[in-house]
């Protein structure tokens, strides 16, 4: 496979947004990420969406074409990727694959959900169709629930504890309040994530990740071709897709996600670096668990001690290894179908030395985790400078 | 299928449901470990379960199984 950059980044900022519509969200960021890699619609050879459910939350399906004629990208494959949270994670795997098999040059990646049209109920029930409807779903599982039960599973095992899940959010939400295009830029207090409203016990409001409306875009090139266009070209180093059951009680083991373990393996040989390497990294902290999680499977430390890791200040923003410094889907905010390529822009950015009052130190190799449902599918991406 | 027994592997009171179970919240969610081996996702009747305790089948409503405590 050629090598694979990423020449352009484009986000809207996340939120609730009564007055933005799914489509006017997704042009927004195509158009910030050409204008940002300087490239013209008419040059992209190929337009790849994620998206969960807009067909649920909107009513509007054949959302590549209609995303892709806003932007004036016409007569090229558009195509929907959907994968759960993992929709737009997919469709970059899916571009870079393109791109690095010599399909194309240009391939613009797209993510995008509107979801605070329907009211809360609704949404949770949109949500548990990432799930096994016939089994858990029938059942009355959502999907903090689920989490909440991997939480528990985890807290039984592990010994890890509410404060270490409360950590997660006071942690995130430090970092989220220092960007502006963050959904809840509110710094909060371990007292309060302990104190919050049950949503599914033991996790409570402060646990959960924000429904939002928002979308993402990258434009991806091959790395030869990168600097016509940017002096700082983002190099993909490493990528990998994996799959699990869908069903958490299929699950042999629920307090690791082995599409995680197997996406993060396949990465960090393609990429030819260890965990260690690793110097930052966004990861989907749907829920708070799924950052202790996160940082157990992809090996920054040792099974079940991820709980402490976090409680320790590792990840902090000035931590030896920050993770989530946009603040994650927790305090960033977590429009579905936007979050894989939404990650894929905050690891660029850092890269790129351009996240401001963020900005970490080490910024030379990072790392995006993408889940899908409850760990059925898993995106593992590491970026690098070229 | 009736009369199934088996061990708590995970659970959870679930306060904010779908929109068709908004009316039983808040409710408690398990998943079982069946004494065949099998694994499954059911409702808790009565008592409030922890991981590890045995349950038994009570009933089964609209094919959703409930399990209590043995």
């Amino acid at each position: 496979m050629r090598p694979v950059a990423v020449i352009g980044i484009g986000k809207t900022a996340f939120g609730a947004f009564a007055d933005r519509d799914l489509r006017s969200l997704a042009v927004e960021a195509g158009e910030k990420c050409l204008a940002d890699a300087g490239v013209s619609a008419s040059k992209v050879e190929a337009f790849y969406l994620g998206n969960f459910a807009g067909p649920s939350f909107v009513g509007q399906n054949h959302l590549a074409p209609y995303i892709a004629g806003g932007l004036g990208i016409m007569g090229v494959p558009c195509t929907r990727f959907e994968a759960a949270c993992a929709s737009s994670g997919s469709a970059f795997f899916h571009a870079v694959s393109a791109v690095g098999a010599g399909l194309y040059d240009f391939v613009l990646v797209g993510g995008v959900e509107k979801m605070t049209s329907q009211p809360t109920p609704k949404v949770t029930e949109i949500l548990a169709g990432a799930g096994d409807m016939a089994g858990e779903g029938r059942a009355g599982a959502t999907f903090p629930a689920l989490f909440a039960m991997i939480a528990r599973r985890h807290m039984y095992q592990y010994g890890t504890t509410r404060e270490q899940l409360a950590a997660v959010a006071v942690k995130n939400h430090a970092n989220g309040a220092k960007n502006p295009l963050a959904h809840m830029r509110k710094v909060i207090t371990l007292e309060q994530a302990l104190a919050g409203k049950p949503i599914a016990e033991p996790l409570t409001v402060y646990d959960c990740s924000l429904i939002s409306d928002g979308a993402a875009a990258v434009l991806i090139a091959p790395l030869e071709r990168a600097r016509e266009f940017t002096n700082q070209p983002v190099k993909v180093m490493g990528i990998a897709q994996t799959s699990d059951h869908v069903a958490l009680d299929q699950k042999d083991d629920i307090t690791t996600f082995r599409a995680v373990v197997e996406a993060g393996k396949k990465a960090y040989k393609m990429a030819g670096v260890s965990a260690n390497e690793i110097q930052f990294a966004e990861v989907h902290d749907c829920f708070t668990i799924a950052e202790i999680i996160a940082g157990e499977d992809l090996g920054f430390v040792k099974k079940g001690e991820g709980g402490r890791y976090v409680e320790q200040g590792c990840t902090a923003l000035n931590g030896p290894r920050p993770v989530n410094t946009s603040g994650g889907l927790k305090s960033k905010g977590h429009p579905v179908g936007a979050t894989g390529v939404g990650q894929i822009c905050d690891v660029a950015q850092q890269i790129r030395g351009e996240a401001g009052e963020r900005q970490i130190a080490r910024h030379d190799i990072g790392l995006a985790q993408n889940l899908g449902g409850s760990g059925a599918t898993a995106v593992v991406t590491i970026l690098g400078v070229a | 299928m009736a009369g199934m027994k088996g061990t708590i592997y995970t659970e959870t009171v679930i306060h904010a449901a779908p929109e068709q179970f908004v009316k039983d919240a808040p409710y408690q969610l398990a998943i079982v470990t069946l004494d065949e081996g099998k694994r499954l996702t059911a409702r808790i009747a009565g008592d409030r379960v922890a991981i590890g305790d045995q349950v038994v089948e009570a009933e089964s409503r609209d094919r959703i199984p409930f399990f209590k405590k043995a």
